[in-house]
């Protein structure tokens, strides 16, 4: 049996193994093999708050959990930071269960780097049962649908709520999203209805889903994965967990592709030995 | 009556959302709010039937000893202690210092992230036992796959800046048309599920044959 033949037959573990490593070794022993270079969709991400004017009121939902943190955290702390840099007054909600305690952390950090507080600044509504009605009834009021913040605190003693009634008074949506409810369902209620301008970061995987709505303008930007994260790192001027990632991703990928190649060559190898039989 | 009940519910309810769109009127907007917030409690509700018959069914296979039944105490006790210490905390559960927090930090998010993590083993393991590369659709499938995973990262643009290039373009024509069509399909079949519910055609939802 020749190399290429027996490569069948290995134990997976070794590919287990390859991943492991291309993946763990770039994070510990930081070295950079290209840089990153922002796309379109990022700048669009990025220039969309830009062209807000300062001091406006942004809603923030971060509709994810910690299973996909590794993409969407970064870009929700550097979304946080761009926000806080530009003095904009955050609303911040999650449609997931999981999602508000990765919300306060985001906050927490850009709030204490920008000398932010709480209240006054930025405030999280929390999470809300409900997906689409939650965003069609915030539509009509969202001091109704959120009576009380993540603290328990009524939004009618929170500063940063004063005169916010409905989307009339939201300047852009950042949704970090990833999946359902998320992106899709916050163009669908909201953007198509009220018109509010909105940009959306979401996992690598859902990111083709939302070229439709970036093409026709209902986004003005998209991240797409780590590496949309990292681009936006990049804008922000802040390289974090995205950048540091991609290196690992890179060789990850890299490693995929090869593997893509070798399985093939084996079965090629081994179905010829089996025809010259 | 027991499916004609829910039908009519259903019916009456479905046209007034329906046309409580078109219709600005507060009395009309009032009742429209009011329908959304009752739909919000009972989706809400829909988490505590989820729970009760999560500890239903695992208690009982606990109990008989069945298949993996060990696995079903500890998912057991993680969901009550996890709820005890929450209730036990009341508004103060989303406090940084919180035992409820330091439940959520210490298992939940590291075990959800390795759950999402080990995709990267399966997806390297699967590329190799599983992409074969047999006709010409499953080598436009390879070619676009190599494309995008090298295109999507900076290694891409290091080895040449056609790559990337050539992602973007994949992504923006090829796959935004093929996703254009699907969402046009799958709306256009929302709409006709959602017709032949208001109608009383389609009865799937509540049990019955459609």
């Amino acid at each position: 049996m020749s190399f290429l033949a027996g490569l069948r037959y290995m134990d997976r573990r070794w590919i287990f193994l390859g991943v492991g490593l291309l993946v763990l070794l770039p994070l510990l022993f930081s070295f950079h093999i290209a840089p990153v270079q922002p796309s379109n969709r990022a700048r669009g991400f990025y220039d969309a708050i830009e062209k807000v004017p300062e001091g406006s009121v942004v809603l923030l939902p971060g509709d994810y959990d910690p299973g996909t943190a590794a993409e969407n955290y970064p870009m929700h702390l550097a979304a946080a930071r761009q926000l806080m840099r530009r003095n904009m007054k955050i609303i911040a909600l999650a449609l997931y269960p999981a999602g508000p305690p990765l919300t306060d952390q985001v906050l927490r950090i850009a709030g204490a780097e920008y000398h932010k507080t709480e209240g006054v600044d930025y405030v999280n509504l929390g999470y809300k049962v409900g997906n689409e009605l939650v965003m069609s009834q915030m539509g009509q009021s969202i001091p109704k649908t959120f009576p009380v913040d993540n603290r328990g605190i009524p939004v009618n003693k929170i500063p940063v709520m004063k005169g916010i009634q409905n989307f009339q008074q939201i300047r852009l949506i950042v949704n970090v999203s990833a999946g359902y409810p998320g992106t899709k369902e916050w163009v669908q209620q909201v953007v198509s209805r009220y018109h509010v301008p909105m940009v959306a970061g979401v996992t690598a995987v859902s990111a083709p889903e939302y070229y439709p709505y970036l093409q026709a303008g209902q986004l003005h930007g998209l991240l797409g994965g780590m590496a949309g994260a990292a681009e936006y790192e990049i804008l922000v001027g802040a390289p974090g967990l995205a950048t540091r990632g991609m290196d690992a991703q890179s060789l990850a990928h890299l490693f995929i592709a090869f593997m893509i190649i070798l399985g093939n060559l084996a079965f090629l190898a081994g179905s010829k030995k089996g025809n010259g039989r | 009556m027991k499916r004609e009940i829910p039908i009519l519910i259903t019916l009456v309810s479905g046209l007034f959302m329906l046309l409580a769109w078109f219709v600005p009127h507060p009395t009309v907007r009032s009742a429209y709010e009011g329908l959304q917030n009752w739909a919000i409690v009972v989706v809400g509700f829909t988490y505590v039937l989820g729970v009760a018959n999560l500890l239903r069914i695992n208690v009982r296979q606990v109990s008989r000893k069945e298949r993996d039944w060990p696995y079903k105490i500890v998912l057991l006790a993680g969901i009550l202690v996890t709820m005890a210490v929450g209730f036990s905390e009341g508004n103060h559960y989303t406090d940084v210092d919180s035992r409820f927090q330091w439940i959520y930090r210490t298992f939940y998010s590291p075990m959800t992230a390795t759950m999402f993590s080990l995709l990267a083993f399966f997806i390297a393991s699967a590329a190799f036992r599983a992409f074969r590369i047999r006709s010409v659709e499953a080598l436009l499938l390879a070619i676009a796959a190599f494309i995008l995973m090298l295109g999507r990262v900076p290694l891409g643009a290091a080895i040449h800046p056609a790559i990337p290039a050539a992602a973007d373009w994949l992504m923006e024509i090829p796959q935004n048309a093929a996703k254009r069509g699907i969402l046009i399909g799958a709306a256009l079949g929302v709409m006709a599920t959602g017709i032949r519910v208001i109608l009383g055609l389609e009865k799937t939802y509540g049990g019955g044959e459609s």
